[in-house]
């Protein structure tokens, strides 16, 4: 009898453990992905093991990654622009080495080049010259480039991630991306999903109903990618003769996939609210002489009003969070979106698509992570508005 | 008056006809747009070959065997944890905060997009534990991903268990954990397994979980060991409709792969359903 108590007390021990499995889980989950993302800040986003060097005369410090990529570029070609001198700009790197010395000149396996380097660097005073750190002599002054802070990733166009020497990490084009695909996707399915929710809870027959049911849950159950997979085979295609597009792979293709994908979501929940109506209020509007129609219209749904909401906001988070049907269809441009019938990226296509590539422990990586972080934020939101909303009632 | 608002009404009801009838019908289109052209393919050899000639030729089984691999671990690690949790929530958490936080947070683990478990994969069983890109690491991501389901469930079908059956066991002298393992959760159970069953379904379709915690791109040969890669159906698909060499040839590859993988999720469906109707069967009676 003992043992037997004994192992009970066991057994209720794993139960106990076990109810607060989610909530380890959850802390984990945030202190790894947040771990990873937060490594992030203050590095700079330089090349592994690279450095910058100007002429000694050159008043400018500090530079961000942007004004990096835009002398790279050739869109800013003088000093005056960053706060110097006027003084033409001349890039000097590996990739444009050749132009001033000659394989001989650098000796063998670049044993000169720390040498070349110096007397370039002392002899033009619009040099700016990016190498590996250990070709650059420690009394040549540094150009000292920004950190990467939140504000900068979160606010910058720019997402280049493997550009050199410097990578570019601006992540609003691919939220604004995320959020203009969901928009698009929810333009249609609310409607409709609020709809077949009313039919489903008030006018359909039972019969109707029971048929409808699995049907809905079969659309629930259908996986993201067998999605991407019909978008890309049928959707985009149609889109593309339809609108005469140079491609067909568009936010509004990703939009009527996420529509699709949403709709099981919010057709369930909002079922359930509407159907949670008490039936006393939809007597009494009967009694008071209005039709079916007019008791769904100002009492019934009114009534289930936070809880269709609540399940609207949980499609959306569904829209949002969704990956592989999205990163199949909208083309995966990181520009900000300004048309439906242009390509977009999405926070979730980004992390799906590059992190296969990206370096452990690099910079890219943890932008990715920091990314997934920014899409746990985001969800964390939705779901806590959703539950906001419904216990308001 | 009286007339208007009837016209008003048939209108109404007609757009939500219509309306319900768009549902039905998209899911028909994606469905018979992937039988009728994904049928031609599906052979003996299609489902018990491997894949040869860069994937254009040969079968699918390596990618099925792993899918049932991942579905296997995950539910090996998921459902145990998962019930527990489920009779915590339900028959020892009174209601009141604590419980109430707990379905917060399970209701928010539940929210977090797959690809973010992707992430947090990589990151602690690929990287910090070192288990690489195996079955196993994908199937912790996996199992992490569908446990809010499988304790929901769980919760969900308890709580449809009479009150007084409890009650009856407690008479009889029973312990607590006697009367949950002898009269609840067995009467529990086909409801539980009716979510669980939708749970694996998840499983098998989800890609982006796996993506950089399980799968590899190309595995000629069938192996069972949980520390390697292996293919799977979702991400097979993936792969044929977006970076093969030659598009064309891959897509009727593609085509057989889709309608194998949808037909998994109809069948789980089904047999979830056919579950759940027997079970109000046997309740009535």
């Amino acid at each position: 009898m003992r043992i037997k108590y004994l192992g009970e007390k066991i057994i209720e021990g794993f139960i106990y453990g076990s109810g607060w499995i989610t909530t380890l889980v959850v802390v984990v989950i945030v202190v790894f992905l947040f771990r990873e993302g937060s490594g992030l800040f203050n590095k700079k986003p330089l090349e592994e093991g690279y450095g910058i060097v100007i002429n000694a005369e050159n008043k400018v410090r500090e530079i961000t990654a942007q004004e990096i990529r835009q002398i790279f570029e050739k869109d800013i070609t003088n000093w005056k622009e960053l706060g110097g001198a006027d003084e033409k700009i001349v890039v000097f790197s590996l990739s444009n080495i050749d132009k001033y010395f000659t394989e001989k000149d650098l000796g063998e396996s670049f044993s000169l080049l720390p040498e070349k380097i110096k007397e370039f660097v002392q002899e033009n005073k619009g040099v700016i010259a990016v190498f590996p750190e250990k070709y650059l002599a420690t009394s040549l002054v540094h150009l000292e480039i920004a950190p990467i802070s939140f504000w900068s990733f979160i606010s910058g166009k720019d997402w280049y991630p493997t550009a050199t020497p410097s990578p570019q990490l601006g992540v609003l084009a691919i939220i604004l991306g995320t959020l203009w695909v969901s928009l698009g996707a929810m333009l249609f399915a609310l409607p409709i999903g609020i709809g077949v929710a009313i039919y489903m809870a008030e006018i359909a027959e039972k019969r109707v109903r029971e048929l409808l049911k699995p049907f809905i849950e079969l659309l629930a159950g259908i996986p993201s990618v067998v999605f991407g997979f019909f978008g890309l085979v049928y959707i985009v295609p149609l889109l593309q003769n339809l609108f005469n597009l140079p491609v067909g792979e568009t936010a509004l293709a990703g939009s009527i996939l996420l529509g699709i994908m949403a709709l099981p979501t919010i057709i369930t929940l909002s079922e359930d609210a509407i159907r949670s109506v008490p039936k006393e209020l939809k007597e009494a509007s009967f009694a008071l002489g209005a039709n079916h129609w007019q008791s769904i219209a100002r009492v019934i749904v009114p009534y289930a009003k936070s809880g269709v909401i609540s399940a609207c906001i949980l499609g959306i988070g569904r829209a949002i969070g969704e990956t592989m049907a999205v990163l199949m269809v909208t083309g995966n441009a990181a520009v900000i979106p300004t048309s439906f019938l242009e390509p977009v990226r999405t926070i979730t296509a980004t992390i799906a698509s590059e992190l296969g590539e990206a370096q452990q422990g690099g910079i890219h990586y943890e932008a990715l992570f920091l990314l997934g972080s920014i899409l746990f934020i985001i969800t964390f939101l939705i779901n806590w508005i959703a539950e906001l909303v419904t216990r308001k009632k | 008056m009286q007339n208007a608002k009837n016209i008003k009404q048939a209108l109404a009801f007609t757009v939500f006809r219509i309306l319900a009838g768009l549902v039905v019908g998209i899911l028909l289109t994606v469905f018979l747009f992937i039988f009728l052209r994904g049928i031609g393919i599906i052979s003996w050899e299609f489902l018990t070959a491997a894949p040869k000639e860069g994937m254009l030729k040969g079968g699918i089984v390596t990618a099925i065997i792993g899918t049932f691999l991942l579905i296997f671990y995950s539910a090996l690690i998921a459902f145990p944890v998962g019930i527990l949790s489920g009779i915590y929530m339900n028959e020892y958490l009174k209601d009141g905060k604590v419980k109430r936080f707990i379905t917060i947070i399970t209701n928010n683990l539940a929210g977090i997009p797959s690809v973010v478990f992707g992430l947090f994969g990589l990151s602690i069983f690929v990287n910090t534990l070192g288990w690489g890109v195996s079955v196993i690491s994908g199937a912790f991501t996996l199992a992490i991903m569908i446990l809010p389901i499988v304790i929901r469930t769980t919760e969900e079908s308890l709580k449809q268990v009479e009150y007084n059956f409890r009650l009856a066991s407690y008479a009889m002298g029973a312990t607590k954990w006697q009367t949950i393992w002898k009269i609840v959760l067995p009467t529990a159970m086909p409801n539980i397994i009716t979510g669980l069953i939708l749970s694996v379904g998840r499983v098998a379709g989800e890609t982006a979980p796996i993506i950089f915690t399980a799968v590899a791109y190309f595995l000629p040969t069938i192996d069972f060991s949980i520390d390697k890669p292996v293919m799977a159906l979702p991400y097979h698909l993936y792969v044929l409709s977006t970076s093969g060499i030659n598009l064309q040839a891959s897509r009727d590859v593609a085509f057989g792969t889709a309608l194998v993988l949808v037909s998994l999720i109809f069948i789980l469906n089904l047999l979830a359903n056919f579950l759940r109707k027997r079970l109000k069967v046997s309740s009535t009676k």
